[in-house]
């Protein structure tokens, strides 16, 4: 038997008038976990579809080989069939359900199509327990965090008998402590002998769990190397294809006279209503400066901004007080009115309308600014669209496109347009570039300074410590709905941030 | 998603190159709508075999025309509520309440025809802000407060009524579903309509020049004059065809005349409004519409306002031209405005649709029951095949869009 597991040679997958994959090799060793990286667009999900069936045999050129064995997938039970799973970004689980339902979905415990629900209860808990879920497998999916979502599709692979275990960027939406768990977890399997594909934009956590990286770059293979023959630098150069001496952006912005001052800012559960998510939070904004919110998942950061800009939580208490001035804000209409405007961290639910296009999107919620009494002027709305088109570098054919089949870095580029239009004077930032390329998050980042350096405020909420460092004049750190630190980007380290993070001191 | 992103960029480089281009590239962008109106002139074809010639006749298409019309006013509404994401049932019932109503005021309480009008508007706001209400600030599904309302107001017509056949109605009223534009010379065609087609064929133009002048102003890419003068001509071929139907016959009908003054005021608030643009917005992501500002709760209220006041003016429309109020006017008219919104395209997911897709739709409606009445072919067959034209016509989209995208 052949040491690879999975070896995929000479993949060409062609969509009208573009090489999405251009003679890729892909070659995976049994037993290892292979980290798969390359910028947005690199063709990284193309060859996992490829794989997976969904692009069905004789759609691409190239062969696939499991276990030595040539294989044709014309459906993703064919490759399920082979020992392939693989689970998505976007997870695809039945949210009404409950986990044990969710795990066994389409491979169900049944005679004669009747369930064996005693049967589906117990198999469920022993899944779980080697996935170190300790949920009741009742429990409804809705119920679950995303953390424990992804544990729910690591089960469901594992009771497929997955040999060849794909993760499509797992722990965008993780915490560090789950993020931890999961690797755990990615061991244990490795070493009962399942092989896994990671594919992730962090490479801090792809030199950790990772035995051999594999970059792929506008369609082509560009390298596999065992982890310890390279380092994060070579592998961020080989993914763009330029030196990149910088991973964040000289800061230009001077932060002045405080702006936004929060004070004794409460909120409840909308849910729980006698449950404190925000305690007694106050804060305060300087114009022209980068406040950077870290904390760990949970720690009430979301929430807290939502509130301030009014679309979350009830008894909501405090005071705003915005250049001097107490203001109330009851809903976003009255933020936006204020200038205060808000990226959500949910591009494709909260902030863009996928089938709309990009001009629409771009001025949705400044309409008023291009209309005369309720009618909109087309060419307004073009002629501003145009100039953050240019102004924030948005790649696309046309500002008549589609925003649905724009690059995550792209759509988020025209995210961050609609809310420059409403011409903010404190910008609200929730995880600027969660799930973007090493390219457009740079371009993200200069985005950033430029608008400090014009004055407007920002808060910019992230998980990524090394983007709060790299980016924050000040710091405020959350824990269970309070601030438990402030310090200033000079003094701070990631180990300082993650003592008031855990609530330590 | 990158790769898509590339390749339109070179159809779009190619645009700028040759005239080929440019026409294929229109072609490919506008395939859904071709191909509802190719579909639409098949139909007439085929029933102009069937029927040995009379369906395309200036007498039998102006007749289609009139017949469509109370379906196509209702269309016109469902587009706005299915875009943002509701349906609205109770549709069918309102053109039966509010005809009922201006028939017992003109019959028993001697009511001129405008105090009537203005009457049955009134209460078809009413209706409107009773539904918006419950959809937009009490949160119960739209499904369930117009299904709701298609009983209650069913009910409401057989208060009304009594049950029974109410009529005749007012001579000016009765002009509205049965007239035409009065004729004033003695040419051998139909002058005044000649005269409004004209009008339409010069705002037609002048409203082109003025979208290009207005484009090179702003400096934005504009159509090679040849091909301007192109669509202008052939924006002048659609509109004389239209009209020269009517012209030919008995004129054009005064529904017909306030469909399209429907169809131009509901196209202009889809498209060029704010609160149009907050419908697609909404129906295409809610949450990220709250975030932007937009009120949502007023902008559904406003949706089902629009759609009850256009039911109402379908139902005088529909009660002028039966010249009779009943018991069952109306029923499942709100079924034939939905497949109507759907066969032009409109998405019943929200979010996607068009004004001038749902006439389309509307005319397709139409000319399956006027061509099948035509055959002689029993109701039986008629619902049969309009069902199975709904289900092609989606699926046809639905093929369409994949290989689109």
């Amino acid at each position: 038997m052949s040491d690879y597991i999975l070896e995929m040679k000479n993949i060409t997958k062609e969509f009208p008038g573009v090489k999405a994959l251009d003679n890729v090799t892909f070659k995976v060793k049994r037993g290892e976990i292979h980290a798969l990286c390359g910028e947005n667009g690199a063709g990284k999900s193309t060859l996992m579809k490829v794989l997976s069936g969904v692009y069905p045999a004789g759609t691409y050129s190239g062969e696939i080989y499991i276990n030595g064995k040539l294989q044709t997938f014309y459906g993703i039970k064919d490759s399920e069939r082979a020992g392939v799973a693989i689970i998505y970004q976007e997870l695809a689980l039945v949210k009404q359900m409950s986990v044990a339902e969710n795990i066994f979905l389409g491979n169900e415990f049944a005679k004669n199509n009747f369930i064996n629900w005693e049967k589906t209860y117990s198999e469920a808990e022993k899944i779980l327990k080697e996935v170190r879920l300790d949920v009741n497998p009742a429990t409804k999916i809705v119920n679950l965090g995303v953390g424990q979502q992804q544990l729910v599709e690591i089960a469901k692979a594992i009771s497929k008998r997955a040999e060849l275990l794909i993760l499509d960027e797992p722990s965008s939406s993780l915490t560090e402590a789950e993020t931890e768990n999961l690797f755990q977890i990615l061991r244990e399997l490795k070493a009962k002998g399942v092989t896994c594909i990671y594919i992730s934009h962090k490479l801090e956590e792809v030199f950790e769990i990772a035995d051999s990286i594999t970059i792929l770059r506008d369609g082509k293979t560009i390298s596999t190397d065992d982890k310890n023959d390279i380092n994060e630098d070579i592998v961020i150069t080989r993914m763009v294809g330029r030196e990149l001496t910088q991973r964040f952006p000289k800061k230009t912005n001077k932060p002045g006279d405080v702006i936004l001052r929060v004070k004794n800012w409460t909120v409840y559960n909308p849910e729980i209503p006698d449950k404190k998510l925000i305690d007694s939070v106050s804060f305060n904004v300087r114009k022209g400066e980068i406040l950077g919110v870290a904390g760990l998942m949970g720690a009430g950061r979301t929430e807290l901004f939502m509130s301030i800009f009014g679309s979350y939580g009830v008894n909501v208490s405090g005071d705003i007080v915005l250049e001097g001035k107490p203001i109330t804000i009851k809903e976003p209409k009255d933020a936006i009115k204020y200038g205060i405007s808000y990226l959500s961290e949910d591009r494709k639910r909260y902030g863009l309308v996928l089938k709309q296009d990009v001009k629409n999107n771009v001025t949705l919620a400044s309409l008023d600014r291009v209309s005369k009494s309720g009618f909109v002027n087309d060419n307004e709305v073009i002629r501003h669209t145009n100039h953050y088109v240019s102004s924030l570098r948005i790649k696309t054919p046309s500002v008549e496109q589609k925003v649905v089949n724009l690059s995550g870095g792209n759509q988020q580029k025209v995210v961050m347009a609609k809310w420059l239009m409403t011409k903010p004077k404190i910008l609200i930032l929730d995880e600027p570039t969660r799930g973007i390329d090493v390219g457009a998050k740079y371009e993200i980042y200069c985005i950033m300074n430029d608008l400090a350096a014009e004055g407007v405020g920002i808060i910019m909420i992230s998980s990524e410590l090394p983007e709060i460092l790299g980016m924050s004049d000040r710091i405020i750190i959350m824990n269970r709905g309070r601030i438990t630190g402030e310090i200033s980007s000079r003094e701070a380290t990631q180990e300082k941030i993650m003592q008031y993070a855990t609530g330590g001191r | 998603m990158e790769k898509n992103v590339n390749l339109n960029t070179n159809v779009k480089i190619a645009s700028t190159s040759s005239l080929k281009d440019i026409l294929r590239n229109t072609i490919r962008n506008n395939i859904r709508q071709y191909t509802m109106v190719i579909a639409l002139l098949g139909i007439w074809i085929i029933f102009q075999f069937l029927t040995k010639g009379i369906f395309i006749s200036p007498r039998n298409l102006s007749n289609l025309f009139l017949q469509s019309a109370s379906i196509a006013i209702l269309a016109c509404g469902m587009v706005l509520v299915l875009v943002a994401g509701h349906i609205d049932l109770s549709v069918g019932s309102v053109v039966g309440f509010t005809g009922a109503i201006c028939a017992v005021l003109m019959t028993k309480h001697h009511f001129g025809t405008i105090p009537t009008i203005l009457i049955a508007l009134g209460v078809g706001i009413l209706i409107g802000i009773w539904q918006g209400f419950w959809v937009a600030y009490r949160q119960v599904p739209a499904f369930i407060v117009t299904l709701a309302g298609l009983l209650m107001y069913r009910g409401g017509v057989l208060g009304v009524t009594g049950g029974k056949t109410v009529s005749p109605m007012n001579d000016s009223f009765k002009a509205i579903g049965q007239g035409y534009l009065p004729k004033l010379t003695n040419l051998p065609f139909h002058d005044t309509t000649a005269l409004i087609g004209l009008i339409f064929m010069i705002a037609y133009v002048i409203f082109e020049i003025n979208k290009r002048k207005s484009r090179i102003k702003y400096g934005f890419e504009v159509l090679p004059m040849n091909l301007q003068i192109a669509k202008i001509i052939g924006g002048l071929i659609v509109i004389g065809l239209v009209m020269s139907i009517m012209i030919t016959y008995m004129g054009i009908p005064y529904a017909v005349l306030l469909l399209m003054a429907i169809i131009i005021i509901f196209t202009v608030i889809a498209e060029k409004t704010t609160f149009g643009r907050y419908v697609y917005a909404i129906g295409g992501n809610k949450e990220a519409a709250r975030l932007s500002g937009i009120n949502i709760r007023r902008v559904n209220m406003l949706v089902f306002i629009l759609m009850s006041v256009l039911a109402t003016v379908a139902g005088i429309v529909y009660t002028a031209r039966l010249n009779a109020a009943t018991g069952s006017a109306g029923a499942n008219m709100e079924l034939d405005a939905i497949a109507s919104a759907v066969i032009g395209g409109t998405s019943t997911l929200g979010g996607e649709g068009t004004i001038v897709g749902c006439i389309i739709g509307a005319l397709v409606m139409a000319s399956l029951d006027n061509g099948m009445s035509l055959m002689n072919l029993g109701v039986t067959w008629q619902y049969i095949v309009k069902g199975l034209i709904l289900l092609l016509a989606v699926w046809v989209d639905i093929a369409t869009r994949k290989t689109a995208t």
